[in-house]
């Protein structure tokens, strides 16, 4: 078992830039802009800033986010690796700087041009020999070199293991869609979307479609994180973390972990999971509401698998009559998730699943979240945590 | 071809960098909905944002738009050309090379970028300039220069919509075209190939060698792929390798439509194969049709010369 370090550290500060498809400014623009809207949030100065945390990936140093906020000293920084499986692992190294006392507040943060700058769904390319590179290397020259065509690897094969069909992806795809819609922030807010659109969309890499696949974005995300006993003197109600883990599995490699014994399945996803339950005291029955990573829409569904919500196999059956939804047993990116409002990574991930025990997202469910889930991306090492009210 | 003659050429032709090939010019008609509907069914574009009413209605713009590849289309001149044309900085630079023995001529590359959105209605002005000339380049074709104008394309408030970058080689013709092929080829794109270091590169020169190995440990016997430096069975550092059958069962694929990446030949399908061997290999289907390829499928690999550059396993249905 790993270390418990629930309720150590609690969210006090969310904050997002616009979301757009040109920014027309650099990412680290985007990042001082997400990092004082969240500070704002929380009613603190860049001055209490004393950690951060973000991406490997992420362009912004540290210590230019800091200069140009005027954060001052930082005691803690410390980057989380594997695109978007960092996204919960930044709050992560938040929660356990925090909880070790090597920072008192930390923000974590991710600004990206992902679609006017260095978009993902180009590919990898092997200008330079680093083991990464040399690990895309095995599937570049067969053209294997996108997200999109890796996941479908996946996918096709769990669809064959399963018999799940398209109908739940489309149902992931959709409903996140008509959270979208009634987002203002998102790409999607007040697009209408069904079943023939979805159908009649290009195919990238089958049985993935435009549709299952997420947005490319600029934009800037951050959350702000401290001790609960500075969170009880600041501005909104503190969100704590009862639980938070990050787990690389057995013969894991970043998106084509194609070499285990049976492939189709999240084996990191898993372990996480149980970690994140055990430190928490929760089972997948307790969690009100969540914030699944859905980079692409089947990966939603394994994650309902990988945290217990159904079998291995059942995501199609749970999600077919509408549990993803408002009403549904578990409404899931109501704030419209990657497919329709933004690719922050992640990021904004963590602002939502804060909103909704908040209770402010743009789509609030009827009933009291408790206990919200937010994760990170699959298919590389991966992580997630479960939120809640602060005592 | 002497110092000289070559600084002859160079101080005329260098000083048409950034001459006007056209100045702002707006097209005869506006943007209209007859000429987008006959280039999209020409080039098979039916993206309802172009043509559909009560699709676009819907849609979050409101309107049609004009495809944005069709930005060059509105200043075209039209039959008129026929006619001949007023001299400009472009024929007279082509005429400058002609005069030289630069008599050849071939269009490389169109590059455009789009930054706004057009509908019917609007009005498209075309401005050009020659924007760059390349040194002196021998080519397969022969030996000559690149020139590249830039397009600026503007609507009727002045804001740009795109730019159009077009490359034309001028080149002295070969007369051998034999003596040709020993030269620099133009660039013929390729598949991308791995990157090659420490753990790799005796895999990827086996597979230039028209071999597929797969790598062994000497201690235990346990087979990996990809290679790696140790075993992690039993962390013996020592290994050999073994050459694969080919022989193997598909555990699942995808095939890949979009995007398209230049240097690979479509249809394109992935697969992770089980090799008879026990070890897993990504690599190409090929010999059948996408639709026939399934999970379970066996399959048989032989190694090809797949481009110029590059041999890899092609796996065909056994």
């Amino acid at each position: 078992m790993i270390a418990n370090v629930k309720d150590k550290a609690v969210i006090v500060g969310i904050g997002n830039t616009t979301f757009s498809k040109d920014s027309g400014v650099s990412e680290l623009s985007l990042a001082v802009q997400a990092v004082k809207a969240a500070i704002d949030d929380a009613g603190l100065k860049p001055s209490d800033i004393d950690g951060m945390a973000t991406f490997t990936m992420d362009s912004n140093d540290e210590i230019e986010v800091a200069r140009a906020l005027g954060v001052g000293e930082l005691t803690f920084y410390g980057r989380s690796h594997y695109g978007g499986g960092a996204a919960t692992s930044c709050l992560h190294q938040a929660t356990m700087a925090i909880a070790t006392g090597m920072a008192e507040t930390v923000v974590v943060y991710r600004a990206l041009n992902g679609r006017s700058g260095h978009r993902f769904s180009g590919g990898v390319a092997g200008d330079i020999t680093t083991a990464d590179a040399i690990h895309w290397g095995w599937y570049m020259p067969y053209g294997l070199l996108t997200p999109a065509s890796w996941v479908a690897m996946f996918t096709q094969r769990w669809m064959h293991n399963t018999g799940v069909t398209k109908d739940a992806l489309f149902e992931v795809a959709h409903s996140t869609r008509v959270y979208g819609a009634n987002n203002p922030a998102a790409f999607f807010y007040g697009r209408n979307f069904d079943r023939a659109e979805y159908d009649a969309a290009r195919m990238i890499a089958d049985p993935l479609q435009l549709f299952d696949c997420c947005q490319e974005s600029d934009g800037g995300s951050a959350v702000i994180v401290t001790t609960p006993e500075r969170a009880r003197d600041l501005k909104q109600p503190g969100v704590s973390v009862l639980g938070v883990a990050q787990c690389a599995a057995d013969n894991q490699e970043q998106m084509t972990s194609f070499y285990r014994e049976e492939f189709a399945g999240i084996p990191e996803m898993e372990t996480a999971a149980k970690n994140v339950y055990a430190m928490s005291g929760l089972c997948a029955d307790d969690i009100d509401a969540a914030v699944i990573y859905d980079a692409f829409s089947p990966i939603v569904l394994w994650q309902l698998e990988a945290w217990g919500f159904c079998g291995y196999g059942e995501s199609g059956d749970f999600v077919k009559d509408g549990a993803l939804r408002t009403n549904g047993r578990l409404p899931t990116n109501t704030h419209g998730g990657q497919l329709s409002e933004a690719y922050i990574h992640g990021v904004n991930g963590i602002v939502e699943a804060t909103r909704l025990v908040r209770g402010t997202s743009a789509n609030q469910p009827e009933k009291t979240v408790n206990h919200a889930l937010v994760t990170s991306g699959v298919g590389i090492p991966t992580g997630g945590a479960i939120l809640g009210k602060m005592n | 071809m002497t110092t000289d003659e070559q600084k002859a050429i160079e101080s005329e032709i260098y000083a048409f960098i950034g001459q006007e090939v056209y100045p702002p010019t707006p097209a005869a008609d506006d943007i209209n909905e007859a000429m987008i509907r006959q280039w999209a069914e020409i080039m098979g574009d039916n993206n309802p944002a172009y043509l559909d009413k009560d699709w676009t209605a819907n849609s979050f713009r409101g309107k049609t738009i004009s495809p944005p590849a069709m930005m060059y289309v509105w200043g075209q001149e039209g039959f008129q050309v026929t006619k001949g044309r007023a001299p400009n900085a472009m024929s007279n630079l082509v005429s400058v090379f002609d005069k030289h023995g630069y008599t050849g001529v071939l269009g490389t590359n169109v590059k455009q970028e789009y930054f706004k959105e057009v509908s019917p209605g609007d009005n498209v002005t075309i401005e050009m300039i020659i924007d760059n000339i390349s040194e002196r380049k021998t080519t397969g074709r022969g030996t000559g220069y690149f020139f590249e104008t830039l397009s600026t394309f503007t609507d009727q408030r002045g804001e740009k919509i795109g730019t159009q970058r077009f490359k034309v080689l001028k080149f002295i013709p070969q007369e051998q075209p034999s003596a040709a092929a020993t030269e620099d080829k133009l660039d013929v794109p390729t598949r991308i190939a791995s990157p090659r270091g420490h753990d790799n590169k005796w895999w990827w020169e086996a597979c230039d060698d028209g071999k597929v190995l797969i790598q062994r440990c000497k201690s235990c016997q346990t087979l990996r792929h990809p290679p790696r430096p140790m075993c992690g069975e039993c962390q013996s550092m020592e290994w050999d390798s073994i050459e694969s059958t080919l022989d193997g069962e598909i555990l699942s694929h995808t095939e890949i439509h979009h995007p398209k990446i230049p240097g690979y030949q479509y249809p394109l399908v992935c697969a992770v194969i089980k090799l008879a061997e026990g070890t897993n290999f990504v690599a190409n289907i090929i010999g059948c049709s996408p639709s026939e390829v399934h999970i379970g499928m066996k399959v048989k690999g032989v190694l090809e010369q797949v481009d110029e550059k590059t041999m890899l396993p092609q796996f065909y249905p056994a």
